[in-house]
C-alpha cells in the first residue's frame, strides 16, 4: 500500500486529536504501520487545532507535519474561511466535512479544490446516537469509509474493543459511540464512489 | 555488580503502538528503579504521571517523591543515589535549567542517575515545542547524553542506560533524550520487550560504596582542597572516555536480546555518499526519507545520525566522513558563538584534527518546534552539491526553514 496521509482540522475540545489517535489505534490492530500526532501549541478550548495520521505498510520515518494530505477531515465547519483546510490536499483524495449542507453545497465552499468533497452531518448523528455533540466518532468512521482503509465489519469490531479500553470507566457511552460510527459509515455509503 | 558480561538470549517481541512518553514510562515500570523524584513540566509531564499511576495500581514499587521543583528533584535523586538507591527523574526545558547545579553535583559525585529528558526549547520567546537548547546547554555538566530518533529508540536507550551509568569503569549519570511532542506525544508502532528479560538485562543495583552501608562509612560531596579538584576532574574525564566502549558493549548485549543494534551513531547510506547530513533526533528519520528519494534520482547522499553526544565520538565521526565531499552539520539549538552551533563546533574541530578539509556547513534548524521536512533536507543536500560541484559559496553557518 502507499502511505496514506490524513490531516484533521478541528477546534480544541472536539476530539480531533482523539480521532487521530483512535485511527492510529485501529489501523495498528490491522497490522499497519501508523503515526498519529497533533500539532501542539497553547491549548485553548475552541481554538483551531490540527492533528495528523500516516498509515502505511512500511516503517514510517518522517516526523514532519503533513503538507500534501490524501484526506482532510474538517470536524468544525466554522473553520472554513479562517483555516486553509484544502492546502496541499491531493485531488485524487477527498475532503470530508462535518456540515448540514448537501455534498454539492459543501463542494461549493471550496471552488479551488477539484477533488471529492464528502459531507457528513456528524453533529446530527452524534446527537441521535449519543445525545450529545461529539462529532469525532462519526468523522472517524467517515474517514475510514472514504479512504477504504478498513472494511466496515472489521472496523466496527475493533472499535468496540478500543472503546471498551478507552471508556473502561464509563461503559455507558460505548453503545452510543458504536451507533454513531455505524450511522456515519452507512451515511458515507451513499456518497461512495 | 551489574557490569558483568551477561549472555542475553532473544526475547519474544511485543508489537504495540504508543507515544514516546508512554514508551519511557513503560520501560520505567519494567526497570522499577528504587526512587523517582519528579516535578511536572511540559512535554515530559506524562512520564511522572504515568509512573504514578503504575505505582498506584501496584504494578511497580518505586518510591515516587512529588517534589516542589526540579532543583529539588535532582537534589533528591542525588541524595537517594548516594544512599545506594537506583534513582531517576524526568524533565524538560526550564526544568533541566533549574537542575543545573545538581547536574554537575550528580556527575562529579559519580552518581549513576538516569534522567529522561523530553527536549524542549527555553525562553524566550516562551515556547513549549522541541529543540535541543536544554540538553545542549547541559552538555558540559559531565552527563552522558544519548538521543533517540523515535519511540522505539528512546525505549531501548532507557533500558540500556543503567548498564552504562552503573558500570564500574563509568559511574556517571546518563541523560536519555527524545524530541518533545514530535516523538514524546506522537503515537507510533513499537516493539516492546517482556518484563523479565528487561529486568534480567538491567540487573539489580549493587553499588560498592554508598551512604546506607554501616559497615563501610563514606563521605559524599565533602570539601576538596585545591590539591584534589583537578585530579577528581581528570578521573571524571577518564570515566567519560571509558563510557564510549561501555556504550558499545551494552549495545551489543542489547542487540542479542532485542535484535536491534545501536552504536555511537548510525550511518545510513553513507558508504559511497558524496554528501552527508549529520543530524540528531527525530529529524534524522525525515532526513533518511529524503535520502531515499534523492538516491532514487541518482544522488549519492547519506545521513549520519548521532546517537551519543557525550562522550563525543569526535574521531569516529571524522573517520566516518573521510570519504564524502561535504557534510551538513545540523544543530537544533543556537548557542550564540556567532560561528557555529554546539554540534557544528565539535564536528569541525574533529575534522581539523583528522586533517580533513571537506566542506563542512553548519545549519541551524527546527528551533522552537519549527518543522523540518524532506524538502528542507533535500534543499540542504542541493546546497552542498552546488558548493562542491559548482563552486558556489555556501557559507559556514546558515539557518534552514527561516521565514521571510
Amino acid at each position: 500500500m502507499k502511505t496514506i496521509e490524513i490531516r484533521w482540522h478541528g477546534r480544541g475540545g472536539q476530539g480531533a486529536k482523539t480521532a487521530a489517535l483512535l485511527l492510529a489505534d485501529v489501523a495498528f490492530k490491522f497490522g499497519m504501520q501508523v503515526q498519529g500526532f497533533p500539532e501542539y501549541g497553547p491549548e485553548r478550548s475552541g481554538a483551531p487545532i490540527t492533528a495528523y495520521n500516516r498509515i502505511s505498510d512500511r516503517e514510517i520515518r518522517v516526523h514532519s507535519n503533513i503538507y500534501y494530505p490524501d484526506y482532510v477531515a474538517v470536524v468544525d465547519e466554522t473553520l472554513v474561511g479562517s483555516v486553509d483546510v484544502t492546502a496541499g490536499l491531493r485531488e485524487d483524495g477527498a475532503l470530508i466535512i462535518n456540515t448540514v449542507k448537501t455534498p454539492e453545497e459543501a463542494a461549493a465552499l471550496f471552488p479551488d479544490y477539484h477533488g471529492r468533497v464528502v459531507a457528513l452531518n456528524a453533529r446530527k448523528i452524534s446527537e441521535e446516537a449519543l445525545g450529545r455533540n461529539f462529532p469525532n466518532s462519526p468523522m472517524l468512521a467517515a474517514v475510514v469509509a472514504v479512504s477504504g482503509l478498513i472494511p466496515k465489519d472489521d472496523f466496527l469490531r475493533e472499535m468496540r474493543s478500543s472503546y471498551q479500553h478507552k471508556f473502561a470507566k464509563k461503559p455507558e457511552v460505548i453503545e452510543g459511540n458504536m451507533k454513531a460510527l455505524e450511522m456515519a459509515y452507512d451515511a458515507i455509503g451513499g456518497q461512495a464512489r | 555488580m551489574t557490569n558483568e558480561k551477561k549472555m542475553s538470549t532473544p526475547a519474544a517481541p511485543i508489537p504495540e503502538r504508543m507515544s514516546g512518553n508512554e514508551a519511557v514510562a513503560f520501560a520505567i515500570r519494567q526497570v522499577n528503579p528504587d526512587v523517582m523524584p519528579a516535578f511536572p513540566i511540559t512535554p515530559s509531564t506524562e512520564i511522572p504521571q504515568m509512573v504514578s499511576s503504575y505505582i498506584a495500581n501496584g504494578l511497580m514499587d518505586t518510591e515516587f517523591i512529588p517534589v516542589e521543583s526540579e532543583h529539588s528533584a535532582m537534589s533528591a535523586a542525588v541524595g537517594a543515589e548516594s544512599a545506594g538507591a537506583r534513582s531517576m527523574t524526568a524533565t524538560s526545558s526550564a526544568g533541566l535549567a533549574l537542575m543545573w547545579e545538581e547536574l554537575l553535583l550528580a556527575a562529579s559525585n559519580r552518581l549513576p542517575i538516569v534522567l529522561t529528558l523530553v527536549n524542549r526549547t527555553l525562553s524566550g520567546p516562551i515556547n513549549i515545542n522541541c529543540d535541543h537548547t536544554d540538553s545542549m546547554g547541559a552538555r558540559d555538566t559531565g552527563w552522558i547524553q544519548i538521543y533517540a530518533e523515535n519511540n522505539q529508540e528512546v525505549y531501548d536507550n532507557y533500558i540500556q542506560a543503567y548498564r552504562i551509568a552503573e558500570h564500574r569503569d563509568v559511574r556517571l549519570p546518563v541523560m536519555i533524550c527524545q524530541d518533545g511532542f514530535i516523538t514524546s506525544h506522537g503515537v507510533q508502532n513499537i516493539s516492546l520487550l517482556p518484563d523479565q528479560p528487561v529486568k534480567d538485562f538491567v540487573g539489580t543495583y549493587a553499588p560498592e560504596e554508598y551512604l546506607l552501608n554501616p559497615g563501610k562509612p563514606v563521605a559524599v560531596g565533602p570539601y576538596a582542597v585545591t590539591d584534589y579538584v583537578m585530579e577528581a576532574r581528570k578521573a571524571q574525564r577518564e570515566a567519560m572516555e571509558n563510557a564510549k566502549q561501555v556504550i558499545l558493549d551494552v549495545a551489543d548485549e542489547f542487540a542479542a536480546l532485542s535484535g536491534r543494534q545501536y552504536g555511537l551513531f548510525e550511518e545510513y547510506r553513507t558508504a559511497d555518499a558524496d554528501y552527508v547530513m549529520l543530524i540528531i533526533g527525530s529529524a534524522a528519520g525525515t532526513a533518511k526519507e529524503a535520502v531515499d528519494e534523492l538516491r532514487g534520482q541518482g544522488k549519492k547522499v547519506g545521513v549520519l545520525k548521532l546517537r551519543v553526544f557525550r562522550p563525543f565520538p569526535e574521531k569516529e565521526i571524522a573517520e566516518a566522513l573521510a570519504n564524502c565531499r561535504a557534510v551538513a552539520i545540523m544543530d537544533r539549538s543556537e548557542n550564540y558563538s556567532g560561528q557555529a552551533g554546539a554540534l557544528g563546533s565539535e564536528v569541525t574541530a574533529g575534522l581539523y584534527r583528522q586533517h580533513s578539509d571537506i566542506l563542512a556547513v553548519n545549519y541551524i534548524y527546527g528551533l522552537g518546534g519549527r518543522d523540518f521536512t524532506t524538502e528542507d533536507a533535500a534543499a540542504v543536500f542541493e546546497e552542498l552539491r552546488e558548493g562542491v560541484e559548482e563552486g558556489r559559496p555556501v557559507g559556514q553557518y546558515r539557518y534552514v526553514g527561516l521565514r521571510g
